[in-house]
């Protein structure tokens, strides 16, 4: 065992634990961030998507000693105060229903956007599919993802944010 | 940063009516969540929060005005949290933005609190509209007498009552304090429909904002000070158990604090969920017992040689075995045998519960759909008295049945006991799948017997399972035929069975509506004009059929390549018919790329919830339509994760139109009744397809 540090949503963290452990472990049982998920610890559901330095990444096969120096975000230190417009867009189209894999979606879904401002609709399925849902959400995190997308869009362009009033 | 997102009190179940719900010390429990990296957290008692008025134990008013409604049944993602709160704020004429919601703990005074059978909003639409009235007329008494008026001068209107001639308002916080020395109403006036204000409107859920950044406080995110994680190793083989296992090995992990033998199997015990797995690894058990010879093969035929001799008849009308008995025209009669396997529930939220014993009290925190049956079971284990059992229902990382049964709750307390700790039980996703409460493996026989212009005359379905249950949806169907007759044939399972999302619906509706679509293609009749003939006497279940195929444009014939297939089924109150539109390429990969449902569940608490459970409901029906199966070899289920326990993602999610008919019936259910008619939709569409039927689930394995 040895001190791993790392960046946590933005803020400098130094862990004491095995360095095998799974980051999603450390994140929920050690530092008491239960924001993200275990859904199948076989890197098949999504549900413990992080951004490893903005990359979307599962946490629940990762080693801890392999986080070592690199920015972690997860759900909680997405925005503030649910202000990131894929939250918002969550919200407005009631996406969620139990809820349990949603913070795992979304962290895939604001990497996406990060990456592609408008994405395809093949974009976002492949941006998806590894993240599995139960209840079937699935129309609603796709028409979320547009709005999140044209919201950023019109947001970045003046004649749109024109258009708009 | 820190946000407290549960609180409990216990003094609530004191409060009797027209009492306040001032009294003995209040529990809070505090998750914090957020950018705080030091576990943190909070057990403590509190001084009571005296709300003004609690009329009931359903709703109390504060002083500030704001409505605390107890949701009694569990929020697993159908939105109940939502619609219960609707209901008391409707006839209170709350301003909803006032509106707070906190769960109920388990109090038999509620009843069983049991989420099942779709019934939540249509056991409560009476008492929870009657709750809010009664709060509503107390309010209205107080400021009648504040103002010295007549009471019926007066009126309720978000959040305040009004003095109809002078337009005076006093908001309900002011009123409360005098509302609460009022005797509560017995039976006071409920609003007509057409005066509603809330119900029937996309009221946006309550759940959801805590659902988007990770604070929402399901089972498996409660922490408690001190408290350790578990997991069990647990006999692969149904009935065996440990004969020898290695505790010194698995104590040796780092981590890792102690091993304990429970009731159902050897518990691992640790600081962290991941020494407590890896602790487990290092058990090395070895097993014995069990029914090594349990397979599905064997299974399979067990329920396909039990459709070949009758059983008991559930429900007969005319006199079904005499006409099939005829021997003449042999090809008037049509036969065919159906089969569907053992599925697992396989929610989102891994099996959970985490315990705490002190004092002679025993709190237990779970993400359960039967709280009652779960504070029974904690009060048997421990044999301790019900009173002295705290259950706390958290949110539910999704249910569909399987979190009706307690089986975490007694293995949380009995380590509780063991250790004195807090403590928290984690099934790995592999234990759930392999140790759930199945869905039953079922068979069914249908046989019919067309007249000379190709209408069914007699209709016999025998229903071959291991529960009885398994006949509903079987033993009474919408179709009017003169002989009919359906028997159940009992066969023994080895292995824990439970209830499934929709229940026996799940498969009496893939037999009745596979059989009755191979009767319209036989006589080469149109599958809706066929079902339309029979349908004389359901007249819930022909206007879904009539709405879902004008919908889906059944008239005009799909584009190349496509083909569709309906079905219809009422179930829980409800009556829905859907159409799923399909291709499959020679290579025999199948896709549905859209489904049209048309949904009669009565009267209409929250639309966008209704919309939200039907998609649910077909992702959740197809997935077991098209790839669920829970196999036995040697005595062992061989599925175990998600990699061969296969669920519906995200590109392979239809199109899906709901159509909510606009009745004025009393409210049935929502949450299951869109998932027996997907299996057959698209079994019928493959049909149509290939010419060849669809007699078996999983689809893929039966094309």
């Amino acid at each position: 065992m040895s001190s791993i540090q790392f960046k946590l949503n933005n803020h400098p963290v130094a862990v004491n634990v095995d360095g095998q452990t799974p980051l999603l472990w450390v994140l929920r049982d050690t530092l008491g961030l239960t924001g993200t998920k275990y859904g199948c610890g076989v890197l098949q559901c999504g549900a413990c998507t992080v951004h490893i330095d903005d990359e979307p990444t599962r946490s629940c096969q990762l080693a801890i000693e392999t986080v070592a120096g690199k920015r972690v975000t997860t759900i909680e230190g997405l925005a503030e105060h649910r202000s990131h417009p894929i939250q918002q867009a969550w919200i407005a189209e009631q996406v969620p229903q139990c809820g349990y894999c949603q913070s795992g979606q979304i962290m895939a879904a604001a990497a996406l956007l990060a990456k592609n401002p408008s994405p395809s609709d093949r974009d976002i399925e492949l941006a998806m599919r590894g993240n599995l849902c139960r209840c079937g959400t699935y129309r609603r995190i796709r028409r979320a993802i547009r709005r999140a997308a044209s919201a950023s869009g019109a947001a970045a362009s003046p004649t749109a944010q024109n258009r708009g009033q | 940063m820190a946000g407290i997102i549960k609180i409990s009190r216990r003094e609530f179940l004191l409060a009797g009516a027209g009492s306040t719900a001032a009294g003995g010390a209040a529990l809070i429990l505090g998750f914090f969540v957020g950018r705080r990296y030091e576990r943190k957290k909070l057990v403590y008692p509190v001084p009571p929060r005296p709300e003004a008025f609690a009329p009931n134990a359903f709703l109390a008013i504060d002083g500030d005005g704001s409505v605390t409604v107890w949701v009694t049944r569990s929020e697993m993602g159908q939105g109940v949290s939502t619609a219960l709160p609707m209901l008391v704020a409707e006839e209170l004429d709350a301003d909803w933005a006032t509106i707070r919601i906190e769960q109920a703990l388990a109090n038999p005074a509620y009843g069983d609190q049991a989420t099942v059978a779709s019934r939540s909003v249509s056991r409560l639409w009476g008492p929870l509209r009657k709750a809010g009235a009664a709060a509503r007329e107390m309010l209205i008494g107080a400021a009648s007498q504040t103002w010295a008026v007549d009471r019926a001068q007066c009126t309720a209107e978000r959040g305040a009552v009004v003095h109809v001639p002078t337009g005076r308002r006093i908001g309900f916080g002011a009123l409360a304090g005098l509302a609460a020395s009022l005797d509560v109403p017995a039976d006071p006036p409920l609003k007509e429909p057409k005066d509603f204000r809330l119900l029937g409107r996309r009221i946006p859920r309550l759940d959801i904002p805590a659902k988007v950044d990770g604070s929402a406080g399901y089972g498996l995110d409660v922490r408690l000070s001190g408290q350790l994680f578990a997991v069990v190793a647990r006999c692969p083989m149904f009935g065996g158990r440990a004969a020898s296992f290695d505790a010194a090995s698995a104590r040796s992990v780092p981590g890792v604090r102690d091993v304990v033998e429970i009731s159902s199997g050897v518990a691992v015990v640790a600081d962290g969920t991941w020494a407590a797995v890896k602790g487990r690894e290092a058990l090395n058990i070895q097993w014995t017992g069990g029914a090594p010879d349990l397979s599905s093969a064997g299974m399979s035929e067990l329920l396909r040689s039990g459709t070949e001799t009758s059983g008991d008849t559930v429900n007969s009308v005319g006199d079904a075995g005499a006409v099939l008995a005829a021997a003449d025209q042999p090809d008037r009669t049509v036969e065919a045998v159906y089969e569907v396997p053992y599925l697992a529930h396989a929610a989102m939220e891994p099996i959970n519960c985490t315990a705490h014993l002190a004092g002679g009290t025993c709190h237990v925190w779970v993400p359960t759909q039967a709280p009652v049956r779960a504070q029974r079971a904690v009060a048997e284990t421990l044999g301790i008295k019900v009173s002295d059992v705290i259950v706390h229902t958290t949110l539910l990382g999704g249910g569909f049945g399987r979190r009706s049964v307690p089986a975490e709750v007694r293995e949380a307390v009995e380590l509780a006991r063991a250790t004195g700790k807090p403590i928290q039980v984690v099934w790995s996703r592999e234990d759930d799948i392999r140790h759930d409460f199945y869905r039953q493996a079922t068979a069914h026989r249908l046989t019919a017997r067309l007249d000379d212009s190709g209408w069914p005359v007699a209709w016999r379905h025998r229903v071959v399972a291991s529960h009885r249950s398994a006949v509903d949806g079987a033993s009474e169907i919408p179709y009017k035929i003169g002989n009919f007759a359906a028997e159940f044939v009992k066969v023994e399972s080895k292995i824990p069975l439970g209830i499934w999302r929709s229940v026996s619906h799940s498969y009496t509706a893939f037999a009745v509506e596979c059989f009755i679509d191979e009767l319209a293609a036989r006589t080469g009749k149109d599958a809706i004009a066929f079902r339309r003939h029979l349908l004389a006497d359901s007249p819930r279940d022909l206007a879904v059929l009539d709405a879902v195929a004008e919908k889906s444009g059944w008239s005009t014939p799909p584009r190349q390549g496509r083909y569709r297939g309906v079905a219809l089924h009422p179930c829980f109150g409800s009556h829905v018919a859907q159409v799923a539109e399909i291709s499959a390429n020679p290579r025999g990969k199948m896709r549905v790329h859209r489904v049209t449902c048309a949904v009669d569940c009565g009267m209409i608490v929250n639309p966008d919830i209704i919309e939200a459970q039907i998609e649910g409901a077909i992702a959740f029906g197809l997935t077991a339509a098209l790839y669920g199966q829970i196999r036995l070899d040697k005595g062992r289920v061989v599925e175990s994760n998600f990699h061969d326990y296969r669920v519906l993602r995200f590109d392979e999610m239809p199109e899906v139109d709901v159509h909510i008919l606009p009745t004025t019936h009393k409210p049935g259910g929502i949450g299951e009744v869109g998932v027996p008619p997907i299996a057959p939709a698209v079994a019928n569409a493959v049909s149509a397809a290939t010419n060849t039927r669809v007699r078996a689930l999983p689809i893929q394995r039966a094309s």
